[in-house]
């Protein structure tokens, strides 16, 4: 609709509600930060109550949803600060562009609670990688991401990258940073007084990402191309100056509040800065420095990359001054902070809007009808085709396909090694571990079950959480928190809406059950595209954190020694609905996706922490995507020793299932260790009543070899290692030649 | 303990990491120096860590040559201090030619950052003397421009001279294409001048020299910052 010569994308009703609450029509510049501060991306008015359900505090968390970043404490006056954002929508336009601004964003997240960034974490989803636009967006994203965390000395050190024909026309670029800040040094982005400046430091401010929340609260169209104007654009080096210059600002004491510039510029940080405060802002757009003429409502609304806005007292001000100066960071006093509840903009002196902030900042939320998408019962009705004669070829296949397959190609253009920190990363073991101290370390990885979500949002929701359990368990990591991005089509389509509730509430299930609190996240909607009207899969990413309280306990993937035992931990199930094998061996999507057990998967963990706390793991490796075919052929590949596997021995939850079940399924809750001692797993896990059992042993043989469970014990699948590495280490990189 | 500066340039990114090592595993006297503040005169010696300076624009290193900082490391070499140039390092020593050669794009016209083995070819540098020739140790590399390049009759010279430092080798120490990560010339990862003070590398040893952070299980890339320590403390 228009208002005062401006379109924006409210509706009737909530322009009737804000005409109430002002007494008047609001002017042109009023129209559109209420436009930006009311759409999706500001103000999750839909997604509002959804979220509720997450459970957000725990007894280490210091600042959980609302704030630029969560932080949790890890002990020693030490807090990890975290934080993951989507660049969805920049990224379908311009993959480059978008995605370096995506880690740019994210990077200025964690700052902006004065800790510094360490890592960098990128779960990323496309088309099929046979499509050359693809391929054209993986470039790109890719280079994107490295191009930026690479210049800034962040190393890039884990992540995702899954490919769904869902996500061709919708890429998905989820960026996430973890920063180290001693707990006694945390700033927090509010005001603290009346009469406080405001310093708009770093970029120029310029016509880039003027409506780029508005963009990315809505469909991806035709005309997306046009909008390109709403991707911003990326500067590393500024920033990288900016984080030293932060940091160094953050020593003196005396910034009172600081606050990354992101989606909804300086209308958001000026409004969200005030309003933690109980405050109001003075704005005069005649102060930010600009790099081309701009009206007051384009700064008001422009999404520059690379500024912060400070807060300090006025006799303090020199001091910071000078540290902007030698980092040669520009900045300027745009404002200042005021008693009464209100965003005054003004334009040489003149007030050109003046607004509530609550108006900006609670906006009311909107009750959406949800229904359960017809098509999921029929996904649920697909049987298992005939297992294949051929399991040697089945494998390969697996290896080689896109959403398995090694990503070296991917990760190699990250650097991985930055600070001094990377312990595990990408490829070595199911989470990237990076020290803290000569004691202490943290592990870290994200998951997304959206195959499985697609069948049971639920279940998907719910599995991307207890994946993240088994990672960290199998680096030795106790998991403490997480954080969230929930990557949606439309929530106008009630479907869509549906798949949204119910992986939240998967999600929330299982983080209440393992008592790991949820401190921040990121709501993505409206991945879909007008033309084909159809939405991503539903795409819960859940990104945690975990404690290695001890360095030794550090455990890596690749088998390690001949002769150990392989011992499998947790039942397997006829579950192969979603799964790789489902997909990749026959086209399908449907099928029985895997059941939530919550104690299972407590007792699972608990057997997998004890055993490596008692120093009797060797290597340990989570089952996901693929089942336990595949994270045997990863650990043969990574450790370049065999195994002999008897296919028996693996626990089944019933007896009618079959050799490509024990294989292929991804039922939840299971874990390979290897050990010289076996006997104490099997008794761990008998105290904690897991189902576990030895399955075979680690050969010098470099060929993964496995037994049926007939009588004549055949030999139903036998690969040698050079092959199978092969095919796992180089496919994408042939794929994108 | 002589002193010696890690000098940061806008845009470095591996000084920290320099600094830890050189600090606290090694014990050295090293100070972090902001580039405008950086006099020769105060220091021993000097380390050029990794990173981005000056965003690369124009092309890695070129607009760090030209600082004044440099000039007081020209003013080092003069009096044959040693001074270490790691990745960015390198190609800052290099477009000031304080080192042979140049830094192209690398062949796979991508950022490469792995792991990689490299022997040493000579132990007269003050990277190097602490390893005895033909030693193999393992490095991360982590670079887009790392290909070296230099003409055919000056690569000769190098060889005269022996100025060439450390080459890319695989695990056993045979210099082949896949051993590569760059396309540079000759495998050459690592060079010194013709005096052997001042001495460029393009893999990060400094991330190589904690046995946790390194996937080979040794801490083998210290050697080189225990090379620079001893030659600074002037034991021939």
């Amino acid at each position: 609709m228009i208002v005062s010569g401006v379109s924006v994308d409210l509706t009737k009703e909530e322009m009737k509600y804000i005409k109430e609450r002002m007494g008047r029509e609001p002017s042109a510049v009023e129209a559109g930060m209420l436009d930006i501060m009311w759409s999706e991306h500001c103000s999750y008015k839909a997604s509002r109550p959804v979220l509720k359900m997450l459970p957000t505090s725990g007894k280490r968390v210091i600042l959980g949803p609302g704030y630029d970043a969560g932080v949790v404490d890890i002990g020693d006056n030490q807090c990890i600060a975290f934080k993951i954002e989507s660049h969805n929508h920049p990224s379908a336009i311009d993959p480059f562009s978008g995605a370096a601004t995506g880690i740019g964003g994210i990077i200025r997240d964690v700052l902006a609670v004065g800790a510094r960034p360490i890592a960098l974490v990128d779960p990323i989803f496309f088309g099929r990688l046979n499509n050359p636009h693809t391929k054209w967006l993986m470039n790109n994203v890719v280079h994107g991401i490295g191009d930026y965390g690479n210049c800034t000395g962040i190393a890039t050190v884990a992540g995702e990258t899954h490919f769904d024909h869902s996500f061709e026309k919708n890429p998905l670029v989820n960026c996430a940073c973890f920063g180290l800040v001693d707990r006694d040094k945390i700033v927090y982005a509010k005001a603290k007084e009346a009469g406080d400046l405001l310093v708009l430091v770093g970029s120029a401010t310029g016509k880039d990402g003027i409506h780029g929340v508005t963009f990315a609260s809505k469909n991806l169209h035709k005309k997306s191309e046009e909008e390109r104007p709403a991707v911003q654009i990326p500067d590393p080096f500024l920033k990288k100056l900016i984080i030293e210059a932060t940091l160094e600002a953050l020593k003196t004491g005396k910034v009172k509040a600081i606050k990354d510039f992101g989606g909804g510029g300086l209308t958001c940080i000026s409004s969200e800065i005030a309003s933690k405060g109980g405050l109001g802002a003075d704005i005069e757009v005649s102060q930010v420095h600009t790099r081309e003429k701009l009206t007051a409502f384009e700064i008001m609304l422009s999404e520059s990359q690379e500024r912060m806005m400070f807060s300090c007292n006025p006799k303090d001000l020199k001091i910071l001054e000078k540290i902007f100066e030698k980092y040669n960071v520009a900045h300027r006093v745009v404002g200042k902070l005021i008693p009464e509840k209100k965003l005054i903009v003004r334009e040489n002196g003149k007030i050109v809007a003046d607004v509530p902030i609550e108006l900006l900042t609670d906006v009311p939320t909107v009750k959406m009808p949800s229904k359960k998408p017809r098509e999921i019962e029929k996904l649920l009705r697909q049987k298992k085709p005939h297992i294949p004669s051929n399991l040697n070829e089945v494998l390969m296949k697996l290896l080689g396909s896109e959403n398995i397959a090694s990503k070296r190609w991917i990760y190699e253009q990250y650097d991985t090694e930055v600070g001094d920190r990377t312990v595990l990363k990408c490829g070595e073991s199911d989470a990237s571990v990076l020290k803290i101290s000569d004691k202490k370390a943290i592990a870290i990885k994200s998951d997304c079950n959206y195959k499985h979500a697609y069948i049971d949002p639920y279940s998907g929701g719910a599995g991307g959480v207890l994946e993240n359990i088994r990672n960290l368990t199998a680096t030795g990591a106790v998991p403490i928190a997480i954080v969230d991005n929930l990557n949606f089509g439309n929530p106008n389509n009630p479907e869509v809406f549906y798949q949204l509730s119910e992986s939240v509430r998967g999600m929330s299930d299982a983080l209440n059950f393992f008592q790991l609190p949820c401190v921040g996240g990121n709501v993505s909607l409206y991945n879909e595209e007008d033309t084909s009207m159809k939405a991503i899969k539903p795409s819960p990413v859940s990104l945690a954190v975990g404690l290695i309280d001890n360095l030794e306990n550090i455990t890596s993937l690749e088998f390690k020694q001949e002769g150990d035992s392989i011992v499998m931990i947790g039942n397997t199930a006829m579950e192969t609905g979603g799964s790789e094998y489902f997909s990749v061996i026959f086209g399908l999507e449907g099928g029985i996706p895997p059941a939530i057990d919550f104690e299972a998967e407590k007792n699972a963990a608990h057997v997998v922490h004890e055993s490596i706390k008692r120093k009797l793991v060797n290597a340990a490796h989570d089952l996901s995507s693929g089942g336990l075919a595949v994270s045997l052929a990863e650990m043969c590949i990574k450790g370049n020793l065999g195994a002999e596997i008897t296919l028996e021995a693996v626990p089944s939850k019933t007896k009618n299932v079959q050799a490509d079940d024990l294989l292929f399924s991804e039922s939840y809750g299971r874990y390979v260790l290897t050990t010289k001692d076996p006997q104490k797993i099997l008794k761990l896990a008998e105290e904690k009543g897991v189902k576990a059992a030895i399955i075979g042993r680690v050969m010098s043989e470099k060929r993964l070899t496995v037994y049926d469970s007939s009588e004549k014990k055949q030999k139903i699948m036998d690969l040698a290692i050079t092959s199978m590495r092969d095919e796992f280490e180089n496919s994408i990189e042939r794929k994108m030649r | 303990m002589p002193r010696i500066a890690i000098i940061q340039f806008p845009g470095s990114n591996c000084d920290m990491d320099a600094y830890h090592v050189a600090r606290e595993v090694m014990h050295m006297n090293a100070e972090l120096v902001w580039h405008t503040d950086f006099k020769e005169s105060k220091f021993e010696g000097a380390i050029l860590p990794g990173g981005f300076s000056y965003g690369d624009h124009l092309r890695s290193g070129i607009i760090a040559a030209f600082s004044p900082a440099m000039k007081e490391v020209k003013k080092m070499n003069k009096e044959r201090k040693p001074i270490l140039g790691i990745c960015n390092g390198f190609q800052i020593l290099a477009e000031a030619q304080l080192l042979p050669g140049a830094l192209l794009r690398n062949s796979s016209m991508r950022f490469v950052c792995k792991w990689i083995s490299m022997k040493v070819v000579t132990s007269r540098s003050p990277a190097s003397r602490k390893f005895a020739k033909g030693d193999i140790f393992q490095a991360p590399t982590a670079h887009g421009e790392g290909n070296y390049y230099i003409e055919e009759e000056k690569l000769k010279e190098l060889y005269d001279n022996d100025q060439i430092v450390f080459k890319y080798c695989n695990i056993a120490g045979m210099e082949t294409p896949d051993s590569n990560p760059n396309g540079s010339l000759e495998n050459i990862a690592g060079v010194c001048n013709l005096e052997g003070n001042v001495i460029g590398l393009m893999p990060h040893p400094e991330r190589a020299s904690e046995r946790i952070l390194n996937p080979f299980k040794n801490e083998k890339g210290r050697i080189v910052l225990e090379s620079f320590k001893e030659y600074l403390q002037g034991k021939k």
